[in-house]
């Protein structure tokens, strides 16, 4: 029997990035605030001793634990979906801070083509550019609508960064903290796309060039360049994190609980209205239900659309009709890129993990694509995010993978080999989509969900061309051995990739084509707000944060005004 | 600011085959480098004072937490050697204290598959489809190494641990090609998982076992943990750093 719980205005489900944006808005304007986390309590004390790469990169302390709940996968629609049994292609979080405890923070604003892709592409090269199977379509709201939040969440996280990218887009201010140092690393990427005709600039990080305070009061130190982020937290609250910004602003309202171990499973409804969310103590397995005039899902993409599909919460998307939100455009990441190797031992283990530089004049429609069979590409960037010995074994051509040769080859090496490496776009296809498993379930007995995926001809044509450009520039750089990375085939959830997983509970300016409205709102239960990159349409071709951000306060807002006006913010 | 390493590799060889003697006592590497003469210089080193900026030497007591069978462990120590060998840049698998750390692993929540989804029904699934085995880590690496066992047997007609490194290496190469049979499992990912634990405990934190006198990250030039370089990552030149264990932190 459940424990029903005192009702609060807004109730969270986990506490990272968005969770903690939605708490910090609503709580400074007098809602009182519940976040539910899973996890547990961490803070900048428990990342003193961080400095490990066997326990948090290669044993991935700070994520999912999958014994308790993890996702099936197959490649296509006749495969039997299997468990994803250990971490691998993407690293879920867990605990206070979500993803953005262990995040690198590259923090990108998706470029304008992005919001209005479908309107955009289909102007410019006609409405069969792509084939019918590809469901691209329009976010439901524009870079210029969506700027302010942007801006919002940039000034949040204190990001470094410059202006000098001539193909994003249009910014109302300049970034909060001047960029990061540029190593004689990143020149040699600077000197070689400049001279290949490439416009370089200073990536946008969330690592701080220097100490700030944000708008909130919040302190956030200078990084000091250890190489230890992604993977790991901070341990100078140096990498912008929930936990050192809107998570402290949104307590020191007195507004704000979090409620640790506190697994929601469903959400729950009556009529076209939710009422709250049930969960299940982690420790001691009792079930409580904590009603709520506002629920705001705010867990991972993956749980998000979960618990809106065992609340059986708008309609499931059939890939058979095409009918159907819930699910569909499901993306990932397209990862083109080239490594080089060369003759002088360099500073390969210092770094930070958003700490590089880029051009995009390969991302969006920034080139030309009417003699090309895809749209969209990439940014390319050189990083220095600091290489650590266990995973960094760069090998030449034609190195065995263990033995003496491999030995002497990965050593010599691990100082002398540097890669240029692209966020490709990943546009979504038909049969790409999360749905539920019926045979495999979490210890709390809700299915797994259930996620069929495969790279598509599109993905391999961008794959292919923006491999080609990062090797030139690799060329250029003075590398003795350039090595593209391998054509891409079928998508393996083994090897790591990247956990910018995006879509299943998609954004759109139509009920019948998007699971919530550009306030993130749910079309069919307007006390319900569902934010976080599954609302992207596709993804872009940057890392998902900085507009996961932007998104996030685009929805605190719509919960603030929902709360004062009721009804559909559109 | 470089500082520069106060032993030259000579040396370093030099006393850690010393050190050697003194920590493993009768022990179980003992016996094996007895009967391989090839491994007589491939001894842990460790807790030699002096080689890393003067940390303070302890006492090491080896022994195993998961392994019962002193051949089985035997077996992987070769295995993992030939891995990740002993040459003129420095101490292999077994000189780093590798089986060691593998045994502790297998003996922990890594051998247990304790993160991770072991729930049944188990399928064959594609490769695509990752990990589908019931076995957990410690069940795989006790039947691979006793297959490795068995197939030195059937080829060679001798144990592993005495055989030629060429022959060690054909049966290792005949896993990493999935041409042996297993139960619950297949050869090559047992191989994977062998040569990617082998990895993990040459260049661990020393804390773990593995990486003896950090020896691993001084030929690879990594500086363990350091708390900053914000003051070397203009330089211009390599800057070589002894390193330090993050043990080191716990005050």
């Amino acid at each position: 029997m459940a424990t029903t719980l005192d009702k609060v205005d807004v109730v969270t489900v986990g506490v990272g990035w968005t969770g903690g944006i939605i708490a910090a808005e609503c709580a400074k304007e007098g809602l009182k605030v519940m976040g539910l986390e899973r996890g547990q309590e961490r803070s900048t004390a428990d990342y003193s001793m961080v400095h490990d790469e066997y326990r948090y990169a290669i044993r991935y302390e700070l994520m999912q634990d999958l014994s308790k709940e993890t996702i099936t996968f197959r490649n296509s629609r006749n495969q039997k979906a299997l468990p994803m049994r250990q971490l691998g292609s993407f690293l879920l979080g867990e605990g206070l801070g979500g993803a953005g405890t262990h995040w690198n923070g590259q923090t990108w604003r998706f470029l304008p083509y992005d919001f209005e892709i479908k309107s955009m592409t289909d102007a410019k090269y006609g409405a069969n550019k792509l084939p019918p199977e590809y469901t691209l379509q329009d976010w439901g709201i524009t870079y210029d609508e969506l700027e302010p939040y942007f801006d919002k969440f940039e000034k949040t996280a204190g990001i470094s960064g410059e202006d000098k990218n001539p193909f994003w887009g249009k910014r109302s201010s300049d970034y909060p903290t001047p960029p990061m140092k540029k190593t004689p690393l990143l020149s040699k990427f600077e000197t070689a796309t400049s001279n290949l005709g490439y416009t370089p600039f200073m990536l946008p990080s969330a690592n701080l060039s220097e100490a700030y305070e944000n708008p909130d009061g919040q302190q956030i130190a200078a990084c000091q360049y250890c190489g230890f982020c992604e993977r790991f937290g901070c341990e100078y609250g140096a990498k912008t994190s929930p936990e050192i910004t809107v998570v402290p602003a949104a307590r020191a309202t007195g507004n704000y609980d979090i409620r640790f171990g506190a697994n929601v499973v469903e959400v729950l409804k009556e009529g076209d209205r939710v009422t709250g969310v049930r969960f299940i103590d982690t420790v001691t397995f009792e079930e409580f239900i904590q009603p709520a005039e506002v629920v705001v899902l705010t867990s991972y993409v993956m749980n998000n659309a979960k618990l809106l599909m065992v609340s059986e919460i708008g309609e499931m998307y059939d890939p058979e009709t095409g009918q159907g939100s819930l699910g569909k455009n499901y993306a990932y990441q397209i990862l083109p890129g080239a490594s080089g190797f060369f003759e002088d031992q360099m500073n390969v283990f210092m770094g930070a993990g958003a700490l590089g530089m880029t051009i995009d004049d390969f991302n969006g429609d920034a080139f030309d694509h009417s003699d090309l069979d895809f749209i969209h590409g990439g940014s390319i960037s050189m990083t220095q995010t600091g290489s650590r010995p266990i995973a960094s074994n760069p090998l030449p051509p034609d190195t065995p993978a263990w033995g003496a040769d491999f030995k002497k080859a990965s050593i010599e090496n691990y100082t002398r080999t540097l890669s240029v490496g692209s966020q490709g776009a990943s546009i979504p296809h038909r049969d790409n989509y999360l749905t539920l498993d019926g045979t495999y379930k979490d210890i709390y007995g809700m299915p797994l969900l259930q996620l069929t995926y495969n790279f598509t001809d599109q993905d391999r044509a961008l794959h292919k061309y923006i491999t080609e450009r990062t090797s030139e520039i690799m060329q250029e750089m003075g590398a003795k051995t350039v090595v593209g990375r391998s054509p891409i085939s079928d998508y393996d959830i083994v090897p790591y990739q990247t956990t910018h997983n995006t879509g299943g509970t998609i954004m759109g300016g139509d009920p019948a084509t998007s699971v919530v409205n550009n306030y993130l709102q749910h079309w069919d239960m307007e006390n319900l707000f569902v934010v976080g990159a599954g609302n992207f349409a596709h993804n872009g071709g940057y890392n998902p944060t900085g507009t996961v951000g932007a998104l996030a306060y685009r929805c605190a807002e719509g919960v603030i005004k929902y709360s004062q006006e009721g009804g559909s913010l559109v | 600011m470089a500082e520069k390493k106060n032993v030259s590799r000579r040396d370093f060889l030099k006393t850690s085959g010393i050190a050697a003697g003194a920590l493993v006592g009768g022990g179980i590497i003992g016996g094996v480098i007895g009967a391989n003469t090839r491994q007589d210089t491939a001894a842990p080193s460790g807790g030699e004072a002096g080689q890393n900026g003067g940390a303070e030497t302890i006492e090491t007591v080896r022994g195993l937490q998961f392994f019962k069978n002193q051949q089985e462990f035997a077996v992987l120590q070769q295995a993992t050697e030939r891995i990740f060998p002993e040459d003129d840049l420095g101490p292999g698998a077994i000189g780093l204290g590798v089986p060691f750390f593998i045994d502790h692993q297998l003996a922990g929540s890594y051998g247990e598959n304790s993160r991770e989804y072991m729930q049944p029904p188990f399928e064959v699934g594609e490769t695509t489809q990752g990990y589908q085995s019931r076995l957990k880590r410690n069940e795989l690496f006790r039947q691979g190494l006793q297959k490795m066992q068995q197939e030195a047997q059937s080829r060679f007609e001798a144990n592993f641990v005495d055989l030629e490194g060429e022959q060690m290496d054909e049966i290792l190469t005949a896993f990493q090609d999935n041409e042996v049979d297993m139960q619950g499992a297949n050869a090559r990912f047992f191989f994977r998982l062998l040569r990617q634990a082998t990895l993990n405990g040459a260049y661990a934190d020393p804390i773990y076992g593995g990486n003896q006198n950090m020896d691993a990250w001084r030929m690879k030039g990594f500086p363990g943990h350091r708390p900053s370089y914000i003051n070397e990552i203009e330089s211009e030149d390599f800057v070589e750093m002894d390193p330090h264990s993050v043990g080191d932190m716990l005050t």
